[in-house]
């Protein structure tokens, strides 16, 4: 763990055998084939995940069922170098619709050989989900706040087993 | 790194997480708890111990008992989620974007 990251922010890369192009392209376009599918907030499973490739378009979930939530706005769309998104799922597991209390998250892409890439994720901004948190604790339902967010905290290592 | 597996393993017991869930919908004293569930006072009060040391649950004192509510420092465990949830992207998109480009057409 690197400690100078600041607690108001999530820091992750991973280094692939792609070229640039092609690492950001299988992101943006099949990013919902590798996200993990517990981060879901349908109340049914998740048909597909759409991910708009535009500033002003939205990363949205799409349900067996026809419902749609849209969890991430689109910031930046630079490829194939960076993509700036917002992260619009508060503390309590529901929709965020307050753009000031949401936290953003950018994914960097660097080419470190013609087929190798490095790509960096920083989730930024996290205190700003902090705001209201006392204010809107009390009115959290049963199943639809902590428990359930973090049920899917600790499904990730059940699953592990 | 502790206090995740400390919350993980604090939420692993049922009677545990039904008292975390019931705490989590309102703020609750013991006794309004323990008649939420079949144990007695003193087993939810050992519980409670253990959602408190695990910084899920905070004790509020009012009157002669105490209050209990989720522990609003939730920055921490969003943070941690969030962790785990890039860590678990980034591999399983690792996996994709290595796969030979025929098989992901």
């Amino acid at each position: 763990m690197n400690t100078r990251i600041p607690v108001t922010s999530v820091k992750q890369s991973v280094v692939v055998e792609a070229p640039i192009e092609r690492a950001f392209r299988v992101f943006t376009e099949e990013f919902g084939s590798f996200k993990p599918p517990e981060h879901n907030l349908l109340a049914v499973p998740i048909a597909e995940t759409v991910f708009e490739r535009r500033v002003g378009g939205t990363l949205y979930d799409r349900g067996t069922d026809g419902s749609e939530c849209r969890w991430a706005r689109v910031l930046a769309y630079e490829p194939p170098n960076r993509v700036l998104l917002s992260w619009d799922i508060s503390p309590q597991w529901q929709i965020e619709t307050d753009p000031g209390k949401t936290s953003e998250w950018e994914v960097r892409f660097t080419a470190e050989t013609a087929h190798r890439t490095r790509v960096e994720i920083e989730h930024r901004n996290l205190e700003r989900h902090g705001q209201g948190w006392e204010s809107e604790r009390d009115g959290v339902g049963g199943d639809r706040g902590w428990p359930l967010y973090l049920q899917r905290y600790a499904d990730l290592f059940v699953h592990k087993g | 790194m502790t206090v995740d597996s400390a919350q993980l393993a604090a939420l692993g017991d049922p009677t545990r997480r039904v008292i975390f869930e019931l705490i989590a919908a309102r703020p609750r004293s013991v006794a309004e708890l323990t008649r939420e569930v079949t144990v007695s006072q003193s087993a939810v009060s050992q519980h409670l111990k253990v959602l408190r040391e695990s910084h899920l649950v905070r004790a509020e004192p009012k009157g002669a008992s105490n209050v209990y509510h989720i522990d609003p420092a939730g920055l921490g465990q969003m943070r941690a989620w969030l962790d785990r949830f890039w860590s678990k992207t980034l591999s399983a998109y690792k996996v994709a974007v290595e796969q030979p480009p025929e098989e992901s057409q």
